[in-house]
């Protein structure tokens, strides 16, 4: 009897999983960060591919996130000494993305189960990784909050909730705003299919955030010739200085 | 109009960075001081990050001081000997502060050690120009010449050296002091130093302050040239595109700084520059008193 049941369950198994399918477009997959670049927006949309018809049951729900590379963070607290405001704790963040959105077609809680929001890292407090706080600190939450309170501040984490629209159950999109303050890299960028809380499907793919042209240039100077470098910032420096005192000069000549 | 910035990596308004170099530069100009105790907090508060605002400043304060000597230099006002006396003294000075600077981040606390140094010799310095500065005024006002101390005990020192251009013989040891001790609070507060190294080349040295000015950018220009070295090669936070914003409109005002400089009597230029280090001096020991609304700070890990 069992053996039956596993059978039947084996021969389901790549149905259940891949009978619906993300199928993907960008309105850009490189973000190109110029001189003039003063934040993107980045339109998000698709299709869900299936070869059978929509299933009975709870709809389609849509999550997507974008996350920028992770770094290690220090993150330091004040408090009050001797009447002055000092730093005190201090404590390493492994790992906190750069930059981190999500989007859901609706409430996070009610879109996706606590289960697969751990098993795929989907919420912010899930993208942050924080292991080992020393022995002196017991609240180490509080600084993992801190890093969320004060990027959300800045635009650079959004909580984007009912923010992707879904047609049908088969159509998708959404729209994310890159901040000005971006940093370069690879922006893993995944798309979750979740029918009542479970994860069916994902699809994960990557923009490029890169410098061109100038910028691109006087950053891979700076960290190849850094003495050329310095040289010709100095350069300019005295060029500009004695430019500036010699226009000056022939203004009040003249 | 916005602009990105390479190395900084944030957005930022054009005009408002050519306007607060403009400000810095008349200021530098007028008060032969770089400018860096004002302009490195106004880029923390824009949002640049704090490394890449200290070393940047450093760079730009080279153009502006630079374009301020040339004027100086034209009226004959740069005492070159002073200057170089006081330049070995800055290099060692720096060097000594690097080495401390450094000891000091490895202890931690280097930030609250910054902010005490502002706060203490912004203070000090402001308060004893501020009183001076007015004493003279009224002197000058109730008629009398005013007499400046022409002996004390620095004169009793050997290796005594002529400086044609102030109008001095003296020993060559306080001046070399005085370099050091402003190179090494130059390279832990990140700073020029010339707001501290004014009034001591005016009280301590007893040089005359229409020369005080262009010796001091004289100075300047070398040690903050040599921080910008230091800091593009070892940290790579130097922003050239920030430093060339930065830097016109920083020229432009030392050029002016220095026309009005001219015009203003040298008291009235004391009490300016005494009432502006204290206004700078109040807003840091607030920051040190009162409580910061965010509690806590990112940075890059692996500073300890």
């Amino acid at each position: 009897m069992r053996g039956r049941w596993l059978l039947a369950f084996l021969l389901l198994w790549p149905a259940l999983v891949q009978s619906e399918e993300v199928v993907l477009g960008l309105s850009k997959a490189e973000v190109a960060i110029t001189t003039r670049f003063d934040g993107s927006d980045i339109f998000i949309f698709g299709a869900v591919k299936r070869e059978t018809a929509i299933p009975e049951g709870p709809p389609l729900e849509v999550v997507i996130t974008v996350a920028g590379p992770s770094l290690p963070v220090m993150v330091r607290r004040k408090q009050n000494r001797f009447g002055i405001w000092v730093n005190t704790d201090a404590l390493e963040v492994d790992a906190a993305p750069s930059f981190y959105a999500v989007a859901s077609s609706g409430p996070l809680d009610d879109v996706l189960r606590d289960t697969d929001d751990l098993r795929h890292r989907i919420g912010i407090h899930r993208a942050i990784r924080s292991i080992g706080a020393p022995d002196e600190i017991t609240d180490a939450d509080a600084f993992t909050e801190a890093v969320i309170r004060i990027r959300e501040n800045a635009d650079l984490y959004q909580t984007l909730e009912g923010n992707v629209a879904v047609d049908q159950q088969t159509l998708f999109r959404t729209e994310i705003s890159l901040p000005a303050n971006l940093t370069e890299g690879d922006y893993a960028t995944r798309i979750f299919l979740t029918r009542d809380g479970a994860v069916i499907s994902h699809y994960e793919t990557v923009i490029d955030v890169r410098k061109v042209g100038l910028e691109r240039w006087l950053y891979a100077l700076s960290r190849e010739q850094p003495l050329i470098y310095g040289l010709m910032s100095l350069a300019i420096a005295i060029a500009a200085g004695w430019g500036a005192s010699a226009a000056f000069r022939l203004l009040r000549d003249s | 109009m916005q602009i990105y910035l390479p190395i900084a990596e944030v957005s930022v308004n054009a005009f408002l960075l050519l306007g607060l170099g403009g400000m810095v530069g008349v200021l530098s100009g007028m008060f032969g001081v770089g400018g860096g105790f004002l302009m490195t907090p106004l880029l923390f508060f824009i949002g640049i990050p704090p490394a890449v605002a200290v070393a940047t400043e450093a760079n730009q304060i080279v153009a502006s001081s630079f374009s301020g000597v040339l004027a100086h230099f034209r009226r004959k006002t740069v005492d070159l000997r002073m200057g170089t006396v006081l330049l070995i003294g800055g290099l060692i000075g720096a060097a000594l502060g690097v080495l401390l600077f450094n000891y000091l981040k490895a202890l931690g606390q280097v930030d609250l050690l910054v902010r005490l140094c502002y706060v203490v010799f912004l203070g000090v310095i402001g308060a004893l120009m501020f009183v001076e500065s007015l004493n003279a005024i009224r002197k000058t006002k109730s008629g009398k010449p005013i007499q400046r101390k022409k002996h004390n005990w620095i004169h009793g020192l050997p290796f005594k050296m002529r400086f044609r251009v102030s109008g001095l013989y003296i020993s060559v040891i306080p001046p070399l002091l005085v370099g050091l001790v402003v190179g090494v609070l130059a390279a832990i507060m990140g700073v020029g130093g010339g707001f501290i190294m004014v009034p001591a080349m005016i009280y301590l040295l007893g040089m005359p302050t229409k020369v005080v000015v262009g010796t001091s950018l004289f100075q300047i220009i070398f040690v903050t040239g040599f921080t910008t070295l230091l800091h593009a090669t070892t940290n790579y936070t130097v922003d050239i595109v920030l430093a060339v914003l930065l830097l016109i409109g920083g020229v432009v005002g030392a050029q002016i700084g220095t026309r009005i400089g001219v015009h203003m009597k040298a008291e009235q230029l004391r009490i300016l520059l005494a009432i502006m280090v204290l206004a700078v001096c109040g807003k840091l020991a607030l920051d040190l008193l009162l409580q910061p609304s965010e509690l806590y700070s990112l940075g890059p890990a692996g500073g300890h």
